[in-house]
Formats: structure tokens, C-alpha cells, sequence
């Protein structure tokens, strides 16, 4: 009775109020409602399975038996015994720090050649992505194993010119090279995202600077350059993510062993074997963990880095 | 025009053209490949087969291991259709609430949204094989499909968060006022205008189901139970030279869906990657 009393006092803007109060309580039930699917998701398959694996990460578990606790004991393992984890670091890093860099000026080379109003970039870009529309699948990885092998098309072509080549797959000193030979064709979705950058830098500073008598060069090292840094940004954190977490191009290269001598034996690859080959449940689980803290750890210092060398237009906001 | 600018154009398109038939040349070798008998498979270079043959095409449908290559790509289709629908029905409806609704611990949700995208799936991988082991689901497609059910590609949700916030909230308001509740709200006028970016959710779902070998390998050991990538790699494993021919006749068949939505929906996917940085 209160509040019939309080709206004929204060018509207006109480009743607006509760009308309000209503529609935001209705829409909470509806959101609720709508995000169901991804709540149920979000702890069934996400939150949950992430404490479930930091805690096997603790423990010693083969599916058969339940876990037994080891405490930190995965952890020391991997880092002070298993060589073959330090090999597979020392694989995913090498794979890492030569196929993104030479991916991003791979494709931004491509990016400045079609940019400029170039007749049939349409085309010339549908011909340039379509390694990335099927580079990830297990077709042209398989391709790629053939003809990189030892009578495969490389080597035949070499073969022309009189030159006698190795089994590129099966020598540890070339096979992973072969798999970032395979990553850095694949340069046509950083190439759009490049050729999209392009397309919003105004003609006038290109106008501007030549009238001051800039040549190409300096026009691409104080112009292009400095505003296409926030698109390197975001290729390169995107590049960076996806490439420590590569698989299907080692595994079939090397036919799911990681060889020659563990050559291509990437963390992804590696931690396959423990969990699927040897059902080191524990042990992948802490892999996988510490794939996680490399990853935030690279993340977090090329975002750290960004500060000195990314320049945002509008000052950083 | 001057004959230098001139000169420096054609120079350019040769480049140009060069570098694309350098790049494409292994994948239009497989294609010319598979239609060569088994022995000139290895001692041609060239493109156009001296001799053409359909045998590879045939030998490679009739299948491996006592199953018929087909079985393989209708195992993929239900597998990539299941995917498909799960992801733009759930994300959809994620987005929906993210982009327009109200609700308490709005700002926390989002951020982790956001963070579940950047997660890479092997934190999550063991429990989530563990889980499906006891649900009985390994060896079906269940742990392929479902996930996607829930949205657990999170990328789709944010894709399609920012094509709702570019639509006039007008729309909404004018509904609101018909008497229109969320429900239909998001039915009859979110939905229907979403369509651009519920068909880019649409097309890398497919793709990205359609190649992915990881949980195809995790989850599914009977043969019968094989979808492409898994059946394609049987080929590998009897890897005698004369198995190369129906090996690329199978690969060339499995990369055709791919690039047919491909040509067809272009435009989906410049302005999909251009726009969010979808990985191709």
C-alpha cells in the first residue's frame, strides 16, 4: 500500500523506474536463458577440465588406475630430466622464432606489391590465399611429405639442373625446416590483413611527402611503416599463439614419430605422445600447463615490447 | 602514360604472376598427378599428364582397409553439419546477450569470453578426454560435435557481437514498443539481419571441422567411424609408390568442398579476415 501512495506523490519517475527495474529484471532472465548453452560449456568443458588438469598436472594418472599424487614432481621432470622435452623446446622455438617472422615479411612484401590500385588484385589475392585455405589440411601436409622425400618433385626438379639433393623429410638437419617451409606459404590470411591496413592510409601523407621530396623508400620507412605497426601487432600475437600450438603439419611430415632423431618432434606433437601413445595423463597435463605459460609469457612481452615500437594514430587510447 | 610507368607495370604483373605459380605449383602438380598412371607419377615434373587416367579416382572410392572412401566423406559432412549448426545456434545466442541484453556480472562474462579464445585447447584437452570417456562417447562423434553446442568456440561469439553492434538499436527499441520480448527480438530481427556474419561463423566452421585431424585422431580408433583426414592418412601408411596415384585423387577430392565455398563466398571471407583476423 506504501508505494500506490509513494507513486501518486511522485508519479513520473517512479513508475518509470519499476517499469525499468521489470524490463532489466526480464532481460536478466533472458540473458541467462540466451547465454545458457555457453555457461554450461564455459564450466563443463572450459573451467572445469582447467582445474581438473592443474590438478593431474600434480599427480600421476593413466586413465586405468586413479591419480596418485606427486606434488611438483611432473614439473622437475620436465625441466631437469626429460631431454627429450628440452629437444622438443628447442624444436618449437626454432619452428616459432624462423616461420612467423619470415611469414609476416612474406606476406607484407606480397601486400605492397598488390596495394596501389594494382588492376586484378581481386584476383591476385584469391590466387594468394588459397595455400592458407588448404595448407591446414592433412592433404597438402601429406603432399608436402612427398615432395620434399628423397625422389619427390624437389628433388627432381634439382635433379634437372644437376644438382643431387637429400631426402629433405628424413634428414634431421632439414626435416623441420620442411614444416616451416610448409607455415610460411601459408601467408595469405596475414597478407589481407596487411592489404586492408593499406587501404586505410590516406593518399595525402604519400601526396604530402613526395611534394617535400621523399622517395619511395623513405615514404615506406616514415610512412607505411609507422601506421601499419598496430596490423604487424596483431598478426604477430595472432602468429605467434597459433604456431606454438602447431601439430597436424609435424605430425604427418614425420608420420606421427616427431623423427628424424626427434627432429620435428614439436610441444604439441610431444605431448600427444605422452598423453595418447604412453597415457602419461599427469605428465601431458603439466605440459600442457607449461605450454600455457610459455605462451602468456611470449604474449605478454610482445605486448610489453609493443610500447616502444607500436604507434597508434590516435595516441594510444 | 609514360613507356617507363608502362615497363614498370608489366614488370610488376610478372612478378606478381611468377610468385602465385611458384606457390600454387605443388597443389596444381597433385591435381595433374592424379590423373597419371602410378609409374609417371615420380618421373614427371610437369603439369599436363602425357597420359591421362581415371584408375586413380576409381582405385582410391573403392577405398582402404576394407572401407569405401565415401563412407569417410559422409562421416566428415555429419560431423562438419553438426558443427556447424551447434556453433551458429549457440554462439549466435551468446552474442545476442552480450551485445544487447542487460544482466549482473555483464563486463566479467565478456572478459572471460575473451579469454577463452586466446586458451590454447591443450589445458583443457585431458579432462575433456577423460569426461567423454566416461560419458561412453569416445569412438563417435559426439566429442565433435557437441562442444560446439555449447560454444565453446568463442571466437564466433565475438565475431558475431560486432556485426549485432553495428545494427541500429532503433530496431530493438521499435520491437520493444510492438510489445516484443527478448525472444523474439533476437528471433525476428537480430537473426535475420546477422546473416553476413552467421555465414562467416558457417564457412571456417565447416573448414576448420572438415581439417581438423587432432580430436578426429583423439576421439575416433574404428576405421568405420574414420572421417577424411584420418582416412586420407591411411593411404599414407601403405606408402608403396604405387599408392601415390589414388592417395592425390583422394586429397584432390577432399580439398574440393574447400574450394568451392571458397569461389563461391568470397567475399565472406576477405572481410572476415580483414575484419577480425580469422586465421584461413
Amino acid at each position: 500500500m506504501d508505494h500506490s501512495q509513494a507513486v501518486s506523490a511522485e508519479p513520473a519517475p517512479l513508475a518509470k523506474k519499476r517499469t525499468r527495474i521489470r524490463a532489466n529484471r526480464q532481460q536478466g532472465w533472458a540473458a541467462l536463458l540466451f547465454l545458457s548453452p555457453w555457461l554450461v560449456g564455459l564450466v563443463l568443458l572450459t573451467l572445469g577440465p582447467m582445474a581438473a588438469s592443474l590438478y593431474l598436472s600434480l599427480t600421476d594418472y593413466s586413465v586405468l588406475e586413479a591419480p596418485s599424487w606427486l606434488g611438483l614432481a611432473n614439473y622437475k621432470e620436465l625441466f631437469v630430466d626429460d631431454k627429450l622435452f628440452l629437444k622438443s623446446l628447442q624444436v618449437t622455438f626454432t619452428y616459432v622464432f624462423v616461420s612467423v617472422p619470415l611469414k609476416l615479411i612474406f606476406a607484407l612484401a606480397v601486400a605492397l606489391l598488390l596495394n596501389k590500385g594494382m588492376r586484378g588484385l581481386g584476383i591476385y589475392r584469391t590466387v594468394y590465399y588459397i595455400p592458407s585455405l588448404l595448407g591446414g589440411s592433412i592433404a597438402i601436409a601429406m603432399l608436402w611429405r612427398k615432395m620434399l622425400g628423397g625422389d619427390g618433385l624437389v628433388n627432381q626438379v634439382l635433379l634437372k639442373l644437376g644438382i643431387h639433393a637429400p631426402d629433405w623429410v628424413a634428414n634431421p638437419k632439414y626435416a623441420i625446416y620442411s614444416i616451416v617451409m610448409l607455415s610460411v606459404w601459408q601467408f595469405g590470411s596475414s597478407m589481407i590483413i596487411f592489404l586492408s591496413g593499406l587501404k586505410q592510409i590516406s593518399g595525402d601523407y604519400y601526396e604530402a611527402s613526395s611534394v617535400d621530396g621523399a622517395g619511395k623508400i623513405r615514404q615506406f620507412v616514415s610512412i607505411t611503416l609507422p601506421i601499419l605497426t598496430p596490423v604487424i601487432f596483431f598478426n604477430l600475437v595472432m602468429q605467434v599463439i597459433t604456431s606454438f600450438q602447431s601439430f597436424t603439419q609435424a605430425f604427418v611430415i614425420s608420420n606421427g614419430t616427431g623423427g628424424p632423431l626427434n627432429s620435428t618432434l614439436m610441444y604439441s606433437l610431444y605431448l600427444y605422445k605422452k598423453g595418447f601413445a604412453f597415457f602419461q595423463m599427469g605428465y601431458a597435463s603439466a605440459m600442457a600447463w607449461v605450454l600455457l605459460a610459455l605462451i602468456g609469457l611470449f604474449t605478454f612481452l610482445v605486448f610489453r615490447s609493443s610500447r616502444a615500437w607500436v604507434h597508434y594514430e590516435d595516441g594510444g587510447r | 602514360m609514360t613507356d617507363s610507368l608502362r615497363g614498370t607495370i608489366w614488370l610488376k604483373h610478372a612478378v606478381t604472376i611468377s610468385i602465385a605459380f611458384i606457390m600454387l605449383y605443388p597443389v596444381l602438380w597433385m591435381v595433374g598427378s592424379s590423373f597419371k598412371p602410378g609409374y609417371m607419377i615420380f618421373s614427371e615434373i610437369g603439369l599436363w599428364p602425357g597420359q591421362w587416367v581415371w584408375s586413380n579416382y576409381s582405385s582410391g572410392w573403392t577405398g582402404i582397409q576394407g572401407q569405401p572412401f565415401p563412407l569417410f566423406l559422409g562421416n566428415s559432412l555429419l560431423v562438419s553439419a553438426g558443427a556447424v549448426l551447434g556453433n551458429v545456434i549457440s554462439c549466435s545466442m551468446a552474442a545476442y546477450a552480450f551485445a544487447r541484453l542487460r544482466f549482473r556480472f555483464k563486463a566479467v562474462a565478456f572478459a572471460l569470453m575473451l579469454v577463452t579464445i586466446m586458451l590454447p585447447h591443450h589445458v583443457t584437452l585431458i579432462p575433456q578426454y577423460i569426461l567423454f570417456n566416461q560419458l561412453n562417447w569416445i569412438n563417435s562423434f559426439l566429442p565433435l560435435i557437441a562442444p560446439k553446442w555449447l560454444a565453446t568456440d568463442a571466437f564466433f561469439i565475438f565475431l558475431i557481437v560486432q556485426f549485432i553492434r553495428g545494427l541500429p538499436r532503433e530496431l530493438d527499441e521499435a520491437a520493444t514498443i510492438d510489445g516484443c520480448g527478448p525472444v523474439q527480438i533476437y528471433w525476428r530481427i537480430i537473426i535475420p539481419l546477422s546473416v553476413p556474419a552467421l555465414i562467416t561463423t558457417t564457412i571456417f566452421t565447416f573448414l576448420w571441422t572438415w581439417d581438423d585431424f587432432f580430436s578426429q585422431l583423439i576421439y575416433l580408433s574404428d576405421v568405420a567411424k574414420f572421417t577424411v583426414p584420418l582416412g586420407l592418412r591411411l593411404f599414407l601408411d601403405s606408402s608403396s609408390q604405387s599408392d601415390w596415384g589414388p592417395m592425390f585423387a583422394m586429397s584432390v577430392l577432399s580439398l574440393v568442398p574447400c574450394f568451392v565455398i571458397f569461389i563461391v563466398c568470397q567475399k565472406y571471407f576477405v572481410e572476415g579476415i580483414a575484419t577480425s583476423g580469422l586465421k584461413g
